[in-house]
């Protein structure tokens, strides 16, 4: 049995939170490795604290165990003083399960969920002995492979990466497995040869089958080196969650981690359009898991895990069709445990919102959170979340006189089109909401949580120019100097990490070479605040050639080829582009879930439909029947042309 | 106050192997789900935030494994107490399991201000026998044994030699590290210190013991990682010393492997 764990076990004393290494939760397996099984290595590139309840890592890992033909462990990235004592004593990154080495495994599976955790997967790479260069592994290393949002745009990883799973894993990781357990049967010959058969399976994309031509700066093409490897790679969509109830044994930490309680996940998709969001984008269309399967998920999860707390997890929960009863079932029908206490992460703003929330949250009701997002009505159309103040101060209301004491709402600035009175509409709602919240309690308190916009690829705004560290920092600095004295307070995402994460949120092929000296430097763990150096990522810019302001502050044209262009959410482009004009002009969108259908392409070109039990759209609020798509006014600027 | 809104138990749990690195607080959760798996309602405080009655002994350092862990607990009704070792430690992580319980008194005194000492097996790496025996009679003989210490943020020096109460190597047969099956590395075979330390005039950390034996043996730094294992909990009262589930039961006789909980200490 080749475990570390007798050389793992010294070091553990020397580490802070040691048990982030001992696995033994329950629902972890500790399998048995045949020769004849694919062993897939699961590996989240965070901390084990925020990387343990990823659901997509626990799915997969269930999937791949339940089948005969593969065994899956798990690894996180370990914190940099157990990392100093793996490389002092020559000891590489270990599956947590039964501490086996990780280049023993035939796949690394890596779950992407961060611009700034690219770093740390090729610290994994190189921990687990793996050469971080895919053209530099030997026939018989480790597969690397990449699922996760992030792999919408591969290019920044594509010399990394052996192949990137886009969109859902649960059918295609089987797939993988049975063309890997071939070419393991066969002697692990060719790695282009396995690499090769694995471009073929659809959802799968193999960078080095293609090619890409330049033309200066800009993208000519991307080809791919042979007939059957497919010129473009669809994402792959798992038709009805009801076919896949997993977690089934969702996995309980001994350490406290984040979103520590059960996690039953109601729908998958969003249509609301917002143009920013980029997991709403290309996870389409709306696949509702049936309310029958919630409470049974929900009642065997609670009974197995001992957990205390559930969430309904999905993006805009409050959506789910039928919402109010199934909370009000689950809340009434509690089977003797004590306490149990239900949340939705995603809240959607207005009074039907509150109402559920005072449903499940009867006692401890400390905070609410909501995220208008905009300051103002005509930002709000832009972006097309079409939340009106009056909606947003009925939730508030409801919320503070139902004896919440503090608000927490959600904006970005930087968005396209944004002007001064915009920014300035973010401390204007957030004195609004301290002087409600004041009507009902002299503590009341509002947090108003300002992020700079990041562009994300597959949406309306991909072709956007981000703002630059000093705009996003004089924009902060509005909202700040306007709450002084207001009772409301500011939290801000650092610009400078902004820029950083647009560096890789929409760069090339040519990033990879950035990302690779970020880490040569040091850089891992950069979403942490206390590890993030902007001076890095800058350097490495410049030493590679790369104008910074060209891959981030830039507004690219219509007919440039974006580096993501062969990599399909089934939105076409068109359409996008479409929605980028209208969101310009200030248009609205609505739902398509309960309106006739706008054709954004996925739907109509993967055969698929919305799997949604209500035909209606929720009660009450501009987010539910009462949406108003207005126009707005006349559009002050023409931002984007095509280029001459 | 204990006993006035459900039925108080004492639970004495072992802790060994990889939950060694589970800490204080993590255990309190495990258990606290354990409860919930097992369907056996705790009683809960009143107020604003309702919060189980649960109340722990003195904290096991990060890495220490135990013999003899006590937990009180008050349930919102009657169990049959026998059934509670077996139904608990099925529903908690591999290496923390219960092993006795009894019915409280009433109205008893927490742990926290019961237990007068305690004793540890302690098992040092890159110390062989004889210096390590050299070390412990010197530190057993002698009248003072100061460490240095931190208090509010000012270094302080201290004298742990009073709270002190047994230090002795022990004989092979009586070794508790190299039992098998019982921790993951079959190749510890170290020479074991066993130690008793009062809680009063000043609680003793047995890491605070191990630098002082390392200061005495010449031999400061650890080869490998120490092993530290809590065996027993004392209450003294009355001149009598009591195991904590005898302490305070409510009825005369205690359930499972308390009684025989007397004889593996003493």
């Amino acid at each position: 049995m080749s475990t570390l764990w007798p050389r793992i076990e010294p070091l553990l004393a020397r580490v802070e939170k040691p048990a982030r290494y001992i696995g033994m939760e329950q629902g972890s397996v500790a399998p048995e490795h045949r020769p004849d099984q694919v062993s897939w290595l699961l590996v989240y590139p965070d901390t084990y604290e925020i990387g343990l309840p990823n659901q997509g890592l626990q799915i997969l890992y269930e999937i791949l165990n339940e089948r005969d033909d593969a065994v899956a462990e798990r690894a996180y990235a370990p914190w940099v003083d157990l990392e100093a004592q793996l490389r002092g004593h020559e000891l590489p990154l270990f599956s947590v399960d039964t501490h086996r080495a990780a280049g023993a495994f035939d796949v690394l599976g890596f779950n992407l969920s961060a611009e700034l955790v690219y770093t740390n997967l090729l610290n994994c790479l190189d921990l687990a002995g793996v050469p971080i260069r895919s053209a530099d592994r030997p026939a018989g290393a480790p597969l690397v492979v990449t699922g996760g949002h992030f792999t919408f745009n591969p290019e920044p990883l594509a010399d990394f990466v052996d192949a990137f799973v886009i969109g859902d894993g649960e059918e295609v990781v089987g797939e993988i497995s049975e063309v890997v357990g071939a070419w393991k049967r066969s002697g692990r010959g060719s790695r282009e040869a396995v690499l090769h058969d694995l471009a073929t399976i659809p959802g799968v994309y193999v960078p080095s089958m293609y090619e890409v031509d330049y033309d200066g700066p800009f993208i000519r093409e991307v080809r791919p080196r042979h007939p059957d490897v497919p010129a473009r790679v669809d994402k792959r969509t798992v038709a009805d969650l009801a076919d896949w109830p997993y977690p089934k044994h969702q996995l309980v930490p001994l350490v406290e981690v984040v979103h520590d309680r059960l996690n039953v996940e109601i729908f998958r998709g969003c249509t609301r359009g917002c143009r920013f969001c980029q997991a709403g984008m290309i996870t389409r269309p709306v696949r509702e898991r049936p309310e029958e399967q919630v409470r049974t998920m929900v009642r065997e999860g609670l009974r197995r895990t001992g957990y205390d707390e559930v969430a309904l997890t999905s993006l805009s929960s409050a959506d789910f069709s039928g919402i109010d009863r199934v909370v009000a079932d689950l809340v009434n029908s509690q089977e003797g445990t004590g306490c149990v206490s239900l949340s939705l992460p995603s809240l959607r703003v207005d009074a039907f919102t509150v109402g559920i929330a005072s449903e499940i949250q009867k006692v401890r009701r400390t905070g609410l959170t909501f995220a208008p997002e905009a300051g103002t009505w005509r930002m709000r159309q832009v972006i097309n979340k079409l939340i009106t103040e009056e909606d947003l101060y009925a939730a508030v209301d409801g919320a503070y006189s139902q004896g919440w004491r503090r608000v927490k709402l959600y904006f970005l600035i930087g968005l396209p089109t944004e002007m001064d009175d915009d920014t300035l509409g973010i401390a204007q709602l957030a004195r609004n909401v301290v002087e409600i919240g004041r009507r009902y309690t002299k503590g009341a308190s509002c947090t108003a949580s300002v992020g700079g916009f990041v562009p994300k690829p597959h949406t309306p705004f991909q072709w956007f120019g981000q703002n630059g560290i000093d705009e996003l920092r004089r924009k902060v600095g509005l909202v700040r100097d306007a709450l002084r004295k207001s009772g409301a307070q500011v939290r801000w995402h650092d610009p400078e990490a902004t820029f950083a994460e647009g560096i890789a949120s929409r760069g090339d092929r040519r990033v990879g070479r950035v990302i690779e000296r970020v880490w040569r430097d040091g850089g891992t763990f950069q979403e942490w605040s206390e590890r993030f150096d902007l001076g890095r990522w800058l350097d490495a810019m410049a030493a590679e050639g790369l104008d910074a302001d060209w891959y981030v502050t830039r507004h690219r044209t219509e007919d440039e080829v974006l580096p993501w262009d062969h990599i399909a959410a089934g939105l076409h482009r068109d359409f996008l582009w479409q929605d980028w004009k209208a969101a310009l002009a200030e248009h609205g969108l609505p739902d398509c879930r309960w309106t006739p259908c706008y054709d954004c392409g996925v739907c109509t070109d993967y055969a698929l439909e919305h799997v949604v039990a209500s035909p209606v759209a929720p009660a009450g609020g501009s987010q539910g029947t009462g949406q108003d798509l207005s126009r707005g006014h006349e559009v002050p600027v023409e931002l984007v042309r095509a280029r001459a | 106050m204990r006993g006035d809104a459900g039925f108080p138990v004492r639970l004495r749990f072992a802790k060994r192997g990889k939950v060694r690195f589970v800490s204080h607080r993590d255990v309190a959760r495990a258990f606290e789900r354990a409860f919930r798996i097992e369907q056996l309602p705790l009683a809960f405080t009143h107020g604003f935030s309702p919060r189980p009655k649960v109340s722990f002994g003195l904290a096991l350092s990060l890495g220490y494994e135990s013999d003899a862990e006590y937990l009180d607990v008050e349930l919102g009704e009657p169990v049959a107490v026998e059934s509670l070792p077996e139904r608990l430690s099925a529903a908690l992580p591999d290496g923390l399991a219960v092993t006795a319980v009894a019915a409280l008194a009433d109205r008893a005194p927490s742990l926290q201000e019961s237990i007068t000492s305690i004793e540890y097996r302690l098992a040092l790496t890159g110390l062989g026998p004889q210096p390590l025996g050299v070390a412990v009679d010197r530190a057993w003989a002698s009248t003072e044994l100061p460490v240095t210490t931190t208090r509010k943020g000012k270094r302080v020096v201290e004298d742990v030699r009073p709270s002190i109460s047994r230090l002795h190597v022990l004989g092979e047969e009586l070794r508790a590290f190299d039992r098998p099956g019982e921790i993951d590395l079959p190749e510890i075979n170290l020479p074991e210190v066993n130690l008793e330390v009062a809680t009063k005039p000043r609680g003793v950390r047995p890491a605070e013991v191990i630098t002082v034996l390392r200061e005495l043996a010449g031999a400061e730094e650890p080869v490998g990682e120490d092993r530290v294992l809590r065996t027993c909990q004392w209450i003294e009262r009355d001149g009598v010393r009591l195991e904590p589930l005898i302490a305070d039961r409510r009825s005369p006789t205690p359930s499972g492997a308390g009684a025989r909980a007397l004889e593996v200490c003493a």
